[in-house]
């Protein structure tokens, strides 16, 4: 894998947070992002509910996961930006991934790397 | 003085047929509140097979009580168990049904095509999800030309329970009670869906769309003002007082369920609260144009009360699974309104110190209708199960009806 310098910040937290994260972002320069709905478990742990009398354990809950592809350099600034607004310290935050982009190609004109990133440097 | 009584007999044949025209409409209209409360209850890999079902239940019930059913049922009588005329043209014969019935008879025949259609569909609910197609077209064959039929001419045919003295206005147990006894053979025979019963554990499988679910249940209810006031087959004022009548058991079945389930299970259920509401409506049937008013709220909250815990003894303690709860809210709703209506019934009934021939009338109407039901029904299935199989295969089952029995899936995502 080519080192790019390129870095994939992942970040999955809760779905009403998610219009404040998003001016959070734009307010470093993030205006590109990647955004799924997706339900998922951890430290919250599931709760016991009834469905008609019936005990069902309700252990996956919604969430949202938004990708964010920043040169490594930005990443800091992007992770500052994401924790200003979604850290109240309680559990269930959300957690922030950061991983290494091997490469990028931009389909419509064939541009690699940063280029495709459509970012100067 | 009665409206209709101010017309001339010619006007009034059309003012009461308009009517009980408007109410089949009703009534016909049930079968989309059928459809999307058992859907709704289901997963979405299984909703377009029950709506098919639904769909052709009406579609098979209807040819087949016309030319079958409707002999069966209001054909001239043999000594008080079947009708043994009228089949195959019942219009065009002269039977003794068409005799002073006062609105025309294709009217009379399209509402009770569309009652018996409404037993027919009431089994989809209960088998949902693992019952075979082909299997239950034949179900429906049989519920329509001849189980809805017999018993119908018991009660409302002149055969020998309305001789006894039975009364049921609306259907309690003519109709509910027969659909839910088809309903629990079926589900107890093809058997619980694969992992609702695993190591002794209950397990609770989620419907995939509960507003589609509730708004069934509108629809059902608003089928509930065509089922009720159009049984009285006229427009007076018998017709105006079962409008309210039925709207305060619907009620009072409601609030009950929903409080019982609130303090049961700590939340309330909105499924348990709308079935409560639906067990209220198929309870006041039977006493709709013969209780109080107090009547109707005493009726809809003990059929209200009772669902709750209906749905628990079938699910937990016999261990039949049904989706929707059909066998609770038609069987425990058709039962308990049948007997209420025996007590309750102002002119007749027990509690209002009239003697205890009615109410014994009704305890006969309901053991009887029941074994009936419960022996032919277990014939059918064990039939069907013997010859073309009554359930899916279990990948199929796995994978849903819908893509498998139709080659379709309800909520494509249109990627292609």
């Amino acid at each position: 894998m080519k080192e790019t310098g390129i870095s994939n910040v992942v970040v999955i937290f809760k779905p009403d947070k998610f219009s404040i994260l998003k001016e959070s972002l734009k307010g470093v320069g993030i205006l590109g992002m990647t955004v799924t709905h997706v339900e998922g478990c951890g430290l919250q742990g599931g709760r016991i509910e009834h469905y008609r009398g019936a005990e069902i354990e309700v252990d996956l809950l919604p969430k949202t996961k938004v990708e964010i592809i920043v040169p490594e350099e930005k990443v800091n600034e992007v992770v500052l930006a994401v924790k200003s607004v979604l850290k109240t310290g309680k559990m269930g935050d959300g957690k922030i991934f950061i991983y290494d982009v091997g490469q990028i190609i931009r389909i419509s004109n064939d541009a690699e790397g940063f280029d495709a990133l459509e970012i100067k440097k | 003085m009665d409206f209709v009584k101010m017309l001339t007999e010619e006007n009034a044949y059309m003012f009461n047929s308009l009517w009980v025209f408007i109410a089949a409409v009703f009534v016909f209209f049930m079968q989309a509140g059928f459809a999307c409360c058992e859907s709704g209850f289901a997963r979405s890999k299984n909703a377009c097979n029950i709506w098919l079902k639904n769909f052709c239940d009406f579609c098979v019930g209807a040819i087949v009580y016309y030319f079958i059913g409707f002999g069966l049922m209001y054909g001239d009588d043999w000594n008080g168990v079947i009708g043994i005329s009228g089949f195959f043209n019942p219009l065009s014969q002269n039977l003794a049904v068409w005799e002073g019935l006062g609105i025309s008879k294709e009217i009379f025949l399209l509402f009770q095509t569309m009652f018996c259609a409404t037993t027919a569909t009431i089994i989809s609910g209960s088998v949902a999800e693992r019952f075979k197609f082909n299997s239950y077209l034949i179900v429906s064959v049989v519920m329509t030309g001849f189980v809805y039929p017999v018993v119908g001419h018991w009660i409302w045919g002149g055969g020998w329970l309305a001789n006894l003295g039975f009364a049921d206005f609306a259907g309690s147990t003519a109709v509910h009670s027969v659909g839910a006894y088809a309903a629990f053979m079926g589900a107890l025979l093809v058997g619980p869906r694969k992992g609702k019963y695993e190591d002794g554990k209950v397990k609770a499988i989620p419907g995939h769309n509960i507003p589609m679910g509730i708004l069934g249940v509108f629809i059902l209810w608003l089928g509930w003002y065509g089922f009720n006031p159009g049984s009285e087959l006229a427009l007076d004022h018998t017709t105006f007082y079962t409008t309210i009548t039925t709207t305060y058991a619907a009620c009072a079945g409601g609030l009950v369920a929903l409080f019982v389930s609130w303090i049961k299970y700590k939340k309330p259920d909105p499924t348990l609260a709308v079935n409560g509401a639906l067990c209220g409506l198929v309870g006041i049937c039977t006493g709709v144009a013969s209780v109080s008013i107090s009547g109707s709220l005493i009726i809809g909250a003990i059929c209200g009360l009772a669902l709750v815990f209906a749905i628990e003894f079938v699910d937990k303690v016999i261990k039949v699974d049904d989706p929707v709860g059909a066998i609770s809210i038609h069987g425990c709703g058709g039962i308990l309104g049948t007997l209420l209506g025996g007590l309750l019934s102002v002119e007749q009934g027990l509690l209002y110190g009239n003697g205890v021939g009615y109410f014994l009338a009704q305890v006969i109407g309901v053991v009887s209708v029941g074994a009936f039901c419960i022996i032919v029904t277990f014939i059918l299935y064990t039939v069907l199960k013997k010859t073309i199989g009554i359930r899916v295969s279990e990948e199929e089952e796995i994978i849903g009806l819908d893509l498998e029995e139709h080659g379709m899936v309800a909520y494509p995502d249109n990627m292609e």
